[in-house]
């Protein structure tokens, strides 16, 4: 392999040729960078079920998938197959198939309430309960729900659609998942596996149950059911909580070298990763911060980034108490003072957290970023949190060179996974 | 299917099933000169047989009672597993190994709360306005702590804080699928020099109403009939599901020889892929599937097959072993005796592999139709057809 298609640890370059989103915001990259750079919120009251008494009545919903069901699995099908195809007609990937394997980030999916419900409306007179559904299911086939509740279920049909090599892979590391599939492909082509990976993230899960279950453990806001745009407030004083919220994304990784043999445009470059997993608490981070430390500098030197420089952070920054103070802490103790002068905004300000997904959909922004010259802003800055000395970009967008990013991706479970982007290769 | 540089050796395993705990006592039952009686529970499910958990003392692999209480029984179980594996491997204490160890599991869907369900279904039956009934009804009746049992990768997160196992952390979900996922990905690393030593399986908790309907909905459990695989064919197939735990430390053979281990086996190759399922297309493409593992291939003298007992795709897996190997090469569907644990049955399956192997004996018949073994095994091959998605290929050798 020629020294121009490999990088400073003579593993193949590689980089992203096509690109797609979608979020609450909209559908396709377009409109979301112009609601992205431009500060509007896709937070709004929840519609899609009754949330009268409930201490959080907002979200991020995607609602115009005009799917058949309402459901998580068909929702987040939806959005995937449609950032799956937009990324795949960006890179110039048609009919022939995807020449790689699809790494797919996929939400939590069981069987719902309304397939309850709808299970015990076929067989009304048994016993209410789940040997009333299991009759129902025995009476006769039902292989749509079925396929809807595989947990696989998802890729299964990306893969078949999109026709990519081998099983695809369905993988979890809660709200890092994103940037998991994004380092999954990475791995798999730094070990010669594929020259190229398919990597899609999709989360459709605001039903009541999942809404209840994060408000359970009091990670979401409350505080601003009226003013739904204002809820998510990344590195203020007054931030209390995520927004939950939807959405997708979908990377086509390629060598370089695959890149220019096929004549594709190149975007930007995946220069590094770094990951550790956090053995503290299910939900909570080491107070020392190590782990998250540790996946950063390893990000950062897995890139081969000198003096750990980059232009931009492209922040976790969920706005719960609790994340923000901890990623800034971690970004101190790696940049030392200087993180003070690097801009470093949070998409989540505007789109919420879009779970599954976020570590992708980020990735796709920073890449425009880099693209368009233009830094999306932190917006609802309005009372800074005085422990927390960043440029959060605040509320309205910069103008600024940007060459390189580093993209926080944080999960339940110990899951801590960070991504270096560039935008040529060096 | 990766270029293999590196061999990669198994040193750890950690196994529970109906039968009990641990690599050698699972030896000792199942490697006998006849297989023993499969443990089923026919009653509580009726009419679907389960292979239930073995009494298990959780504390000692989860001695903290607070970090019991956090799980369910699905990530009680993998955890469990997962403490025995490294346990096997000499690593349990290690802290240095274990904070850079690589950790890749096999999950499904975590548990739900049955009780609770119940109670909104029997109020919901004649209410009028059910997504009203939810938002009244599921802020108290889901208990906080169940989310976390709810979410797939928190049997990875529980065993990074129980065992300290923390270099790295993923989740591969989607039934039995993401059991030979997680196995080809650490092969692979390993042999590419991405990782030195792993810690991967899964685990499946098959006394659950709501996984039983998962797999109902596609009438795909059986009824009525507890049959060992090939037999139950005969009364139209279906799984019976197995509550187990199956978790292997991989390591680096270089990795391991500097640190004294000693392997049970090695795995010489993974392959998988999926697609239609009509008898050519399927046939083509697992015959692709294994041309595509290493060149031991040509000396298999044993097949663990992962057969579900699904009547189509277990015709077609017979079929292809058929005319690969012929009729007289020894097979064993392990799903006869611990039953089908999704996510977990490939790491079970490439576990008994590697103790047939470390034992130089392979497994007795479970069935009739199954040919004894007359020659001690060198080169296993794993079989994976999920029940509606995929299929895989596992070649485990004498070291």
């Amino acid at each position: 392999m020629s020294a121009k298609y490999t990088d400073h640890q003579g593993r193949p370059i590689i980089v992203v040729t096509g690109m797609g989103t979608l979020t609450s915001l909209g559908r396709g990259k377009k409109d979301n960078w112009d609601a992205i750079t431009g500060g509007q919120s896709g937070i709004k009251k929840i519609t899609r079920f009754p949330t009268e008494g409930l201490n959080t009545q907002i979200a991020g919903t995607v609602d115009f998938m005009n799917t058949r069901e309402v459901s998580a699995p068909a929702i987040s099908y939806a959005m995937a197959d449609a950032t799956a195809e937009e990324a795949l007609a960006e890179a110039g990937f048609g009919s022939d198939g995807f020449p790689g394997p699809l790494y797919f980030a996929a939400p939590p999916v069981e069987v719902e309430w309304q397939h309850r419900f709808s299970l015990m409306d076929e067989n009304p007179d048994a016993e209410t309960g789940y040997s009333q559904l299991l009759e129902a299911a025995r009476k006769k086939s039902h292989m749509h729900m079925h396929l809807l509740v595989q947990i696989g279920g998802i890729a299964y049909r990306l893969a078949e659609k999109y026709q990519t090599k081998g099983l695809p892979i369905s993988l979890s590391t809660a709200c890092a998942s994103g940037a998991t599939s994004i380092q999954q492909g990475m791995e798999a082509i730094r070990r010669g596996d594929t020259q190229a990976a398919l990597c899609v993230a999709s989360d459709g899960s605001v039903t009541s149950e999942g809404l209840i279950r994060f408000s359970l453990l009091s990670a979401l806001t409350t505080q601003n059911n009226e003013e739904p745009h204002r809820a998510s407030r990344p590195f203020s004083r007054d931030r209390s909580g995520f927004v939950m919220s939807e959405g997708s994304a979908a990377l086509v990784l390629e060598t370089l070298e695959h890149a220019k043999n096929r004549g594709a445009k190149v975007l930007g470059v995946i220069r590094g990763v770094g990951e550790k997993a956090d053995k503290f608490h299910r939900t909570r981070s080491s107070p020392d911060g190590v782990p998250v430390i540790t996946a950063i500098q390893r990000a950062l030197d897995d890139a081969g980034i000198i003096d750990n420089h980059v232009d931009y952070i492209n922040a976790h920054g969920t706005s719960t108490p609790e994340n923000d103070r901890m990623e800034y802490n971690s970004l101190h103790a790696v940049f030392g003072d200087k993180v003070s002068s690097i801009p470093i905004s949070s998409n989540k300000s505007m789109i919420g957290h879009t779970l599954t997904a976020a570590g992708a959909v980020e990735a796709v922004f920073s890449f425009m970023t880099m693209q368009c010259g233009t830094i999306p802003p932190t917006i609802n800055y309005e009372n800074p949190d005085p422990d927390i000395h960043l440029d959060v970009v605040p509320n309205e967008k910069r103008n600024a060179e940007v060459s390189s990013v580093l993209s926080n991706s944080f999960g339940f479970g110990g899951q801590n996974a960070c991504l270096v982007f560039g935008a040529d290769v060096v | 299917m990766t270029k293999q540089n590196r061999e990669v050796w198994i040193t750890g395993i950690g196994l529970v099933s109906c039968f009990g705990e641990g690599a050698t006592y699972h030896w000792d039952i199942l490697g006998g000169d006849s297989a023993p009686e499969a443990i089923q529970e026919k009653e509580l499910f009726a009419p679907y047989t389960v292979h239930p958990l073995p009494e298990i003392d959780w504390s000692k692999q989860i001695p903290r009672r607070g970090d019991q209480r956090q799980m369910e029984n699905w990530q009680r179980l993998g955890t469990y597993a997962a403490g025995l594996a490294l346990d096997d491997a000499g690593l349990k204490d290690n802290e240095e190994l274990v904070s850079s160890m690589d950790l890749v599991v096999a999950a499904g869907g975590g548990e739900r709360d049955i009780d609770s369900d119940h109670q909104i279904m029997a109020e919901a039956k004649h209410h009028s306005d059910r997504d009203r009934l939810l938002i009244e009804r599921l802020p108290n009746d889901l208990r906080p702590t169940l989310f976390l049992a709810q979410l797939s990768n928190l049997l990875a997160g529980n065993i990074s804080i129980v065992h300290k196992v923390t270099g790295s952390s993923r989740t591969y979900m989607g039934e039995e699928n993401a059991g030979v996922t997680v196995i080809e990905n650490v092969v692979a690393r390993i042999a590419a020099g991405q990782s030195t030593h792993a810690l991967v399986g899964g685990a499946y908790n098959a006394e659950r109403l709501d996984l039983l309907l998962i797999q109902e909905l596609g009438n795909y459990l059986s009824r009525n009939c507890d049959d060992p695989v090939i037999k139950r064919l005969e009364n139209g197939g279906g799984i019976i599901p197995g509550s187990s735990g199956a978790f292997l430390v991989l390591e680096d053979a270089e990795f391991a020889k500097a640190r004294g281990a000693t392997p049970y086996a090695k795995i010489s190759g993974v392959s998988s892929d999926m697609g239609a399922r009509d008898d050519k297309t399927i046939a083509a493409r697992v015959k692709t599937i294994f041309d595509n593992l290493p060149q031991s291939k040509n000396t298999i003298d044993s097949i663990i097959s992962g057969a579900s007992g699904v009547k189509n795709i277990t015709e077609q897996e017979f079929a292809f072993l058929d005319q690969q190997f012929g009729s007289d090469i020894p097979v064993r569907a392990t799903n006869s005796l611990i039953g089908n644990s999704m996510e977990g049955t490939f790491p079970a399956n490439i576990a008994l592999a590697a103790l047939a192997l470390k034992n130089g004996k392979f497994f007795p018949p479970s069935e009739e139709s199954e040919k004894p073994a007359t020659l001690d095994p060198k080169t296993i091959l794993v079989t994976s057809f999920g029940h509606r998605f995929g299929e895989g290929l596992a070649l485990v050798e004498k070291v």
